[in-house]
Formats: structure tokens, sequence, C-alpha cells
């Protein structure tokens, strides 16, 4: 018998469910706890760079929005840095967590997250990435949790030199990461689980 | 000239050790699976950086949730359990200070949720959900009652088997994971499609929490162990030339 590696295996991973919100948003699930739900707030005070929106829905492959989808975002501040200890280029903006935790409104399916624009962050090999958001989605349905990333439409130059971005096969489904502008800092992103339009989602 | 190690990127998630996104024995799954291939991509900075969430932030009995949402002097109604483990990477390390998230129904099988409609009643000293961050090995505790098994809309007749939900961080946000709990010895288990999503019985033990009468308190709760894994990084040497900065 040869030697076994020992290596664990990672959790599998099971459905958030439709009652995420007891665990990860209590009050919005009208729980009074925790003094406040996590990632509800992402600026703790002054923060620098331009401030923004976004906002969106969860749809479906029928276009019908997510009532109980939780959206979960994390990014850089302005200056491209992360609240992190892994973080080793320089110390983040104090007041901006990088974290962002919403719920889907339970009529409309709209979520929305008031955040700074990101500043740029090197991909591995050195060159730079183009401003992002990290997107993380669960819900009832949804068997493990789905990436994807958001880009700004209004960021053509560095989307056109992105590692990612341009390196995906279908060319066509690039606009599925682009958040349209919709009104002066306010970004609109619409995740589409399934379908011709559907969202471009990442193992990473 | 010598050799120091830096942590790599994030090890590739095994898939055959993942549920498909597509399981239409769980009806919900089918409308929200997407159909084109996961585009993968090594881990960059976004995704080897997560929040931190400090011990300070955490209230004494958040990870109590006999009282967490009980009135003075008041308690759940329910079998007491602690629920412990460690969590840990796939190295076998232990993640420290990291969040664990948990939200369950109550001991009938009742959620406090607007949209939860179980004719079980509600308990008012249950709220359903706790928190806690790891110590320094990875290890945790919480303190809960025993969730009841509950019907859901499925196919006609479809019960989740008795379970608490876990939501876990990571240093990373490409180890973010939501999983689920089971307990040892429930016949709902293998009848359950949610778990009927997963790819072998190992996987399905691997969510399976074990009684642990070790760790049981005599006269006053039972136990039960459950250890979770999240993804590792490489581990890898680079030659340090002293080349000064």
């Amino acid at each position: 018998m040869v030697q076994t590696l020992n290596y664990l295996k990672e959790s599998p991973s099971q459905t958030a469910g439709p009652y995420v919100h007891i665990g990860c948003a209590p009050n919005f699930a009208s729980m009074k706890m925790y003094d406040g739900d996590l990632g509800a707030c992402m600026k703790t005070g002054p923060i620098k760079g331009q401030e923004i929106t976004i906002t969106g829905q969860v749809l479906d492959g029928t276009g019908t929005p997510l009532l109980d989808a939780m959206i979960e975002i994390w990014q850089p501040d302005a200056a491209g840095l992360f609240p992190s200890v892994n973080e080793t280029r320089g110390q983040a903006d104090p007041n901006f967590t990088g974290f962002g935790r919403a719920a889907s409104d339970m009529n409309t399916g709209i979520y929305e997250f008031e955040t700074v624009k990101p500043g740029v962050v090197p991909w591995p090999d050195g060159r730079m990435q183009a401003p992002h958001v990290l997107f993380w989605i669960v819900a009832r349905g949804i068997n493990i949790g789905l990436h994807t990333r958001m880009y700004f439409s209004d960021e053509k130059n560095a989307n056109a030199e992105d590692p990612i971005l341009t390196r995906l096969e279908h060319q066509n489904r690039v606009p599925t990461l682009l958040a349209k502008k919709t009104a002066d800092g306010v970004y609109g992103f619409d995740i589409r689980l399934q379908g011709p339009q559907e969202t471009v989602f990442f193992d990473i | 000239m010598s050799l120091i190690k830096k942590q790599g990127g994030f090890i590739a998630r095994d898939r055959n050790r993942q549920p498909d996104a597509y399981t239409p024995e769980y009806k919900s799954s089918v409308k929200r699976s997407p159909n084109a291939a996961l585009v993968s991509f090594p881990s960059s900075i976004s995704e080897e950086t997560a929040p931190m969430f400090g011990h300070s932030m955490l209230g004494e009995l958040d990870n109590d949730l006999i009282h967490n949402y009980a009135r003075a002097g008041e308690s759940a109604i329910g079998p007491r359990i602690i629920v412990h483990g460690r969590v840990l990477d796939e190295h076998g390390n232990g993640v420290p200070n990291t969040l664990v998230e948990v939200w369950q129904a109550n001991a009938g099988g009742r959620y406090r949720h607007k949209k939860e409609s179980y004719i079980a009643p509600l308990d008012p000293n249950f709220g359903g959900c706790g928190r806690t961050i790891t110590d320094e090995d990875g290890s945790y505790e919480l303190l809960t009652i025993q969730p009841g098994a509950y019907p859901w809309p499925n196919r006609a007749n479809d019960w989740r088997p008795a379970h608490i939900h876990f939501s876990l961080f990571g240093s990373g946000f490409a180890q973010r994971l939501i999983t689920q709990m089971y307990f040892e010895g429930d016949p709902l288990i293998k009848l359950c499609p949610i778990v009927g999503v997963l790819k072998s019985q190992q996987s399905v033990d691997a969510l399976t929490a074990l009684l642990d009468m070790k760790h049981t308190v005599p006269m006053d709760s039972l136990a039960y162990k459950f250890d979770m894994v999240l993804r590792g990084r490489r581990q890898t040497y680079f030659e340090n030339r002293n080349e000064g900065k």
C-alpha cells in the first residue's frame, strides 16, 4: 500500500434555502439581533473616493426576479487596497469595510449597495485588473454559491486590458459582467442565473 | 540565498465534491441553475482577501441560541445540545478568527420567518440565529436546541431532516461557503432531495455530525461534533536572493 496524501476535502455546499436571512440578516427578517445586520453598511465614517450605489435584481431562467436571494460583495477601496491582513501593498481606508451583504427585496427582488468605486488591483502576473467588485449569490435552489464579478461600463480602456475580460472565449457574454451607469453615481447590475443573457459565473 | 515559504493562490475547487447546479429532484434548482460552464481562472488578490470580523463584534449570547432570543429568565424549548468542532483548511490547518453564522428551525420544525407557513408553532423564546468566531486553532462552539424535521413544498411529500445551516468565511472570498449540518442516525437524510444533490455517501457523511458523548455536559446537554473544511491555498517556496531593496 502506498502512502496517502492525507489532504482534507472541502465540505460540500448545500443551498442557503429560503430562510437565509434568519442567520445572515436577522434584522431584515424582523428580528432585533446583533445591533444590526452584518454588511448592511460599508462605510463607518467619511470615505475617500467616489461614492456609488449598485442596484439590480437577480433573475431566474424565466426572467422572474428572485425574492429570496442574498447577495454579497467584496471589493477594494478607492485606492485599490483591501481591508485585510493579506493586503501587503498599503493601508486601506479605515472607514471602508469592503464587504457588503444585501437581501433581495421580498416584493420587488431589488438589491442595493452603497459603496465606493473601487481602485485597481493587480493580477498575479503583475498586470492591472480593471476596477471590479466580486459578487457572491446564494438562494433557495442554488446548490453552491455563485461567484461573479461586476465591472464598470464606463471603464472602457481598463476593461479592454483586463486579464479576465480579454480572455473570455465568448466575448458576446462580456456585457453580462458590465454595470450600466443609470444616473450620476448609480450603477445598475442585474444577474441572470440562466438563459441567453446568462451572467458569466466563475470557478475561481 | 534561502527558500521562503509563501501562500500561493487557492487550490482549485474539486467540483466532484460539490453539487451540480442543475438537480431536478430539487425543483427550485431547475430555473436557478446556470447552463453555461463556469469560467475557470486562478485566484487573484480579490479572491485571496476577505472581510475580517473581530471577536469584539460578538455579544455574550450570540453563540447561545437557547437564550439569545429568549425573555429574561426563560429559554427555548427543545432538547439542549452543544454543537462544536473546528473549521479547517484542506491542509488540515485550523482556520482561526473566522466568522461562523448559523440558523435553524425550532424544536417543532418551524422557522421564524415571514414566508414560513408550517403549522408547527413558533417558540416565543427561540429566534433560530446564532454566530461565533473561531479560536486560534479554528474551534467553535454553539449551544442550541435540536431542530425538528419539517415538510416543504417540492414533491408532494418531502421532509427535511433535522439540520442546522452554517455560513463560513475563511481568509479569502474564494472560500466563502454555506452548508448544512445533519444529525447522525436521522432516517430522513436518505430521503431528502436536498441531501440528494450530494454526489457520494462520503459527501453526505462529511455533513453528518456525530453524537459526541465526551463533550456532553452530564444532566444538562448532549453534544454533536461537526468539523468543516474550507479550500486551502498552495504553499509555494520562493528563493530569497537577498537582493535588498
